[in-house]
């Protein structure tokens, strides 16, 4: 489930273990990222798109074109880039983007808060329905709750996203008018929150900004409820099979042999125990909305990382996407290396 | 009927001659399961409809899918003999759909013919070779995974061009790390097993080890994993088709004409919803044999 | 924690059913458009050159001479210069700067603002610099060339006697924009004289100044206090970006927004029986073209060109899916330009077609490839053009690539057949001619990119030379034959295939008065609009 590595060399003692598990991690870590950067930077690079076409445009002279060249650092060897670009990364500059023309961590700040609110909402979507869903299915093994989840469950794996998408603009903010189009916020109320988060849900609420609120909740509910039916497929499906592990065990046909109430049972004991699982499959489902929603976004025109990181691609802004993957690459890295970490100390199998 | 007899005797016999004889068995077996599943069969009847409709898409087209009738655009389904309508250029809707079942089906089969042998050639030889070569292969593997899939697909076909084939090769290189972490560990528990010992005994090398004797074992495993995989594969491939990084028109990719059809969903709704409910059929399908798949394969996830 | 949750739930579905959007109008002071502005880079006006920044631009900032939108026709008026001479030579022009202007940090506008940004649009020597550089104007000598003598003269001095209207035609674009000099010079870095800080922030005399811009999201501008000219009746304006047309028209139904600008035929067509919204037409500047690489050897026979220019179907299309976005066009010059040839001699003859390929030496046609970009309109236009080739025997495959994919092909002329858009830079003739029919010097080693001649690797010396000429005519009617003269033989031996121009079709609340896309010649002009 876990798709996280564990360093693998041999045993030094003169370390202690806890410091070698950090180092290893941190070394794992470091060698992913960069490997990331790495393959990013070379198909940006070897790409058969002019770079320095993107930023002139169509009706430069051949001497505009060679001073850009230049300018973009593009004769210096493909190798000498890379580690100029990697320097820059690590004193935080994600250089310029092409297509927006500011800095491209601005844009980043920009734009993430949008994509964590619609992941968020998601997720809590997924959760809030998909772990009760996952419990009770197991519990009653084969009834119509069961084959609800089931097919649930399916319908969730077979759907393409942008197609429910549309359909669901169309019914709901097309024909019926129950929710609000495309976009974040309604025209009216932009401009009127002063940002904190950047998430406008949150920022409204704290702010007292209640029309404001209201507006953005209801372009949001949308997408969010979409990517949340995604998570809950994922997370109900897993919940059920955890639980049926835990409902076969033997302590529990104990628990169940010493008199114990159905609800100590599931709850007290079974739902106890999967924990810890449930928390690394959510977190999974969570960095799989982070970049899952590319689509969503560019359906709903939500102006979060996913749709920023597509046009940049076709607009051939390689700053912008590279940043956008190394900030989605690292989220991804960060997610499985917190699960496997709960896995270790909480869970007295991983031991 | 009596060889089918003596075949299902043989198949169920409860004590195999040989490892050939075992294998058939419990593959039957897995069979008998499966066709008790209903979903399943339902799926693989939906499947095998499908893929009917592909082969014999030219004697069940109603119409040329690439001929334009600008006269006939956008007409309703069932209108002048037009089965789902016809979409913006006058084209016939079904027979394009016919058509693109082609298409989705070329994609699947390239891909699994690529991705799990790339996962399976890189697993194995982590597994088996071990050491500095195993941490390498395991470290890119990382990197694979740790890559957002969609945009990394998204990256490599705008940097190889748009089309089908490219395509193909973006999904497949964003597929294969499951695969080689799959194939390592069923590596990794074979290696040191008394048969391959006997083997190198007989003083069998490497090369002959791992394509004769390591790989046989690992496919089974990696067909069960590739056939969850399919509903997403087709999903991917759909996606990028969408966004016209996919096939190239005029072809009739189900991703692409969803994505023509997105123009005119208010006014002529059937242009790219008939084509969202075909895609979502083939992954069902896909996903209904697979889930029983598991149920045969995987006992603790069973299905009451 | 479980109970907290559900009572979040519950009480956000609840909430849902009271966030139902509201039916609401805009307020009458306030202009809403939607409008596709992911183009805009820059609101630099010497390094602006996207529709969009145009949109922006023109209300911003005020020029030497300009448009009046309610009167195109007219062509350039007095703005920021009052009045002009040209000397007995053609190749000095003094202008006389109008009073009572000022920029919105509270400066005056004088002429040397004026010098400043002319000779800042030649050093900085950003994409359209060659609007300006054209007549002669170089980095090096723009202290003699570009002269404020006194805070109301300004001395152009050009290389060669150009037309007076080509000169000041090329002023009104988007490069000619007067730039606040001391707020400019403020926020300069690194000698760039505020080119980075004016990217995102502006300095002009127009009536608006903007107040916030959000890429590929919002544009948002407000009234520039100080603004010398009659109060405008929008007091802001909100341009915010919609990708698609289907949305663009939902919100314009429900009164979200006072103007769609990128309505599609159908959305147009489902628009018609809505109260409350009107649709207004007005012809562009932009053009729909193939073009054929004349170093295919097949493509280089003049009787394919032909069989291909006969064989598409310009009716069909015009009347299908780009139903009233597109008529149909067949010269260089879009119509409203001086000089704009209307006639179209090809219309869709397959017989004709085949009776030329036959004559050709290539009487089989062969594999033609068409170079597009991934938009839709596009895309339907190639498809239409390989379905009626196709009947001419001709394999079509479409290369189909992001836009500069398609646009390095294409200026490394490595394409057989691209089919594009071409929107004229400035309102002058020449945009247009010294593009499509001018290449003096054919070789690779020109790499005159910016050339569409070039581009296709059509080497015409003699027609470059017609060109050439027609810039130093000074009588308005010579010139305007001269151009008249040059379509009619470039519409029958070029290699380019110009098959339609483009309508804008603007949706807007029936209250909206006064909105002027910019027609052919310029950009939108808020200040105009009442409701």
């Amino acid at each position: 489930m876990t798709d996280t590595t564990h360093g693998e060399g041999r045993h030094t003692p003169s370390f202690p273990p806890w410091l070698k598990t950090t180092l290893t991690t941190l070394a794992t870590v470091a060698a992913t990222i960069l490997g990331l950067l790495f393959v990013t930077f070379m198909i940006g690079r070897v790409m058969p798109i002019d770079p320095v076409l993107a930023v002139i445009g169509e009706r430069a002279t051949q001497e505009q074109y060679d001073q850009t060249f230049r300018d973009l650092g593009l004769d210096q060897p493909l190798l000498v880039q890379f580690w100029i670009y990697v320097t820059d990364v690590l004193q935080g500059d994600f250089g310029k983007s092409i297509r927006t023309g500011q800095e491209v961590t601005t844009d980043i700040a920009r734009v993430f808060p949008a994509t964590l609110e619609l992941a968020t909402l998601g997720t809590l979507f997924g959760v809030v329905l998909g772990v009760p869903l996952g419990v009770i299915a197991a519990v009653r093994r084969g009834s119509w709750i069961d084959q609800l989840a089931r097919f649930v469950g399916l319908i969730g794996y077979s759907m393409p996203i942008f197609w429910l998408g549309l359909v669901g603009l169309l019914v709901f903010y097309g024909i019926l008018g129950w929710v609000a189009g495309p976009g974040r916020l309604g025209i009216f109320y932009q401009g009127i929150v002063e940002p904190i988060t950047g998430m406008i849900l949150v920022d409204s609420a704290l702010r007292g900004e209640w029309a404001v609120f209201r507006n953005a909740f209801s372009h949001i509910i949308l997408p969010a409820s979409l990517l949340g039916y995604y998570s809950l497929a994922y997370i109900s499906r897993m919940t059920r099979s955890f639980m049926l592990e835990q409902l076969g065990s033997e302590y529990v046909t104990t628990a169940r042999v010493k008199g114990l109430s159905e609800w100590q049972v599931v709850w007290g004991h079974a739902f106890r125990n999967i924990r810890i699982q449930l928390v690394t499959v959510i977190a999974l489902a969570y960095a799989n909305l982070l970049e899952g929603s590319v689509l969503t976004e560019i359906i709903f025109a939500w102006p979060g990382l996913g749709q920023y990181i597509t046009t940049s691609l076709l607009a051939n802004d390689m700053n912008s996407v590279l940043g956008g993957t190394i900030v989605i690459g690292t989220i991804f890295v960060g997610i499985n290396i917190f699960s496997d970490l709960l896995y270790r100390f909480f869970d007295p199998r991983a031991k | 009927m009596s060889t089918s007899q003596g075949l299902r005797a043989w198949l169920l016999s409860e004590e195999p001659t040989s490892r050939q004889q075992a294998r058939y068995a419990s593959w039957y077996k897995g069979w008998l399961t499966l066709r008790s599943n209903t979903l399943a069969m339902l799926g693989l009847f939906v499947l095998a409809f499908l893929i009917l409709g592909a082969i014999f898409a030219p004697l069940l087209a109603t119409h040329d899918p690439f001929a334009q009738d600008l006269g006939q655009r956008l007409l309703a389904p069932g209108e002048n003999g037009h089965f789902f309508g016809t979409d913006s250029l006058g084209r016939d809707i079904y027979s394009r759909l016919l058509y693109g079942a082609r298409i989705s089906l070329y994609i699947v089969l390239l891909v699994v013919m690529v991705a799990p042998v790339v996962g399976l050639i890189v697993g194995t030889v982590s597994g088996y070779a071990g050491g500095w070569i195993d941490v390498l292969l395991m470290r890119i593997t990382d990197i694979f995974l740790a890559f957002p899939r969609l945009i990394l697909a998204l990256a490599f076909v705008a940097a190889l061009g748009a089309g089908i084939e490219n395509a193909v090769l973006a999904i497949s290189l964003t597929a294969w790390p499951p695969y080689a972490r799959i194939a390592r560990a069923e590596t990794l528990t074979i290696r040191n097993s008394d048969y391959i010992h006997a083997i190198k005994l007989q003083g069998a090398g490497p090369f002959r080890i791992v394509t004769r004797h390591i790989w046989p074992l690992c496919i089974s495993s990696l067909v069960i994993r590739v056939t969850l995989d399919m509903a997403g594969i087709i999903l991917t491939a759909a996606g990028l088709g969408f966004l016209g990084l996919g096939a190239q028109p005029p072809s009739p990719e189900w991703g692409a004409m969803i994505s023509e059809g997105r123009k005119y969903i208010l006014d002529y709704w059937w242009v790219a919803t008939i084509p969202g409910i075909a895609i979502f059929a083939i992954s069902l399908a896909f996903n209904l044999i697979g889930d029983g798949l598991r149920d045969v394969l995987d006992p603790k996830e069973d299905n009451a | 924690m479980k109970t907290s949750f559900v009572a979040a739930t519950v009480a956000s579905v609840l909430a849902v059913g009271l966030a139902m959007p509201s039916f609401a109008e805009t307020p009458p002071n306030m202009l809403v458009i939607a409008n596709r502005i992911d183009d805009i880079k820059t609101f630099d006006p010497a390094e602006s050159f996207e529709f969009a920044g145009a949109d922006v631009s023109r209300n911003i900032y005020q020029k030497l001479v300009n448009f009046d939108p309610l009167d195109l026709d007219a062509g350039y008026q007095p703005q920021l210069a009052e009045s002009w001479t040209i000397s007995d030579d053609g190749l000095t022009i003094t202008f006389t700067m109008a009073e009572g202007n000022v920029f919105a940090s509270g400066n005056p506008v004088t002429a040397k603002d004026a010098e400043f940004s002319l000779r800042r649009a030649v050093l900085l020597n950003k994409t359209p610099s060659f609007i300006l550089t054209q007549f002669g104007f170089t980095p090096e000598n723009v202290e003699q060339t570009i002269v404020a003598p006194d805070d109301r003269t300004l001395v152009l001095t050009l290389d060669k006697p150009y037309a007076l209207s080509f000169v000041l035609n090329c002023l009104t674009a988007t490069i000619g924009g007067i730039v606040d000099m001391e707020t400019a010079m403020a926020n300069a870095v690194d000698g760039d004289m505020g080119n980075e800080w004016l990217r995102t922030n502006t300095a002009g005399s127009g009536p608006y100044k903007m107040v916030d811009w959000k890429p590929s999201e919002s544009v948002l501008m407000d009234l520039n206090p100080n603004y010398g000219g009659e109060k405008p009746a929008m007091e802001r304006v909100i341009v915010q970006h919609i990708q698609e047309s289907a949305t663009q028209r939902l919100q314009l139904e429900r009164g979200d927004i006072d103007v769609a600008r990128n309505l599609s035929p159908e959305d147009v067509a489902g628009l018609a029986d809505v109260a409350d919204v009107k649709v207004i037409d007005e012809l562009r500047g932009r053009l729909m073209y193939f073009a054929a690489n004349q170093k295919n050897e097949m493509l280089s026979d003049p009787k394919v060109i032909e069989a291909l220019k006969l064989a598409t179907d310009y009716e069909g299309m015009a009347n299908s899916f780009l139903k009233g976005q597109y008529t149909v066009h067949q010269a260089f010059l879009p119509r409203t330009f001086l000089g704009a040839l209307e006639e179209t001699p090809f219309a869709y003859d397959m017989d004709a077609a085949k009776a030329a390929l036959a004559a050709s030496g290539h009487p089989d046609c062969g594999p033609i490839k068409i170079s597009v970009r991934d938009a839709q309109e596009r895309l339907d236009i190639a498809q239409s053009l390989q379905n009626t080739w196709g009947q001419l025997g001709c394999e079509v495959e479409l290369i189909v690539g992001t836009g500069a994919q398609t646009l390095d092909r294409y200026r490394a002329r490595e394409h057989d057949i691209y089919l594009g858009a071409w929107g004229p830079d400035y309102p002058d003739p020449n945009t247009n001619a010294g593009t499509f029919a001018f290449n003096p010097d054919n070789s690779d080693e020109a790499g005159a990119t910016g050339l569409l001649a070039w581009r296709n690797a059509w080497g015409i010396p003699e027609m470059s030379e017609d060109t050439l000429a027609a810039v130093v005519e000074n009588d308005v009617d010579t010139r305007r034959d001269m151009y008249l003269a040059l379509q009619r033989e470039h519409q029958q031996i070029s290699p380019f295939g110009v098959m339609f121009q483009q309508i804008e079709q603007n949706g807007m609340r029936s209250n909206v008065e006064n909105f002027v896309a910019g027609g052919a010649t310029t950009a939108v002009s808020y200040w105009v609009i009442t409701k």
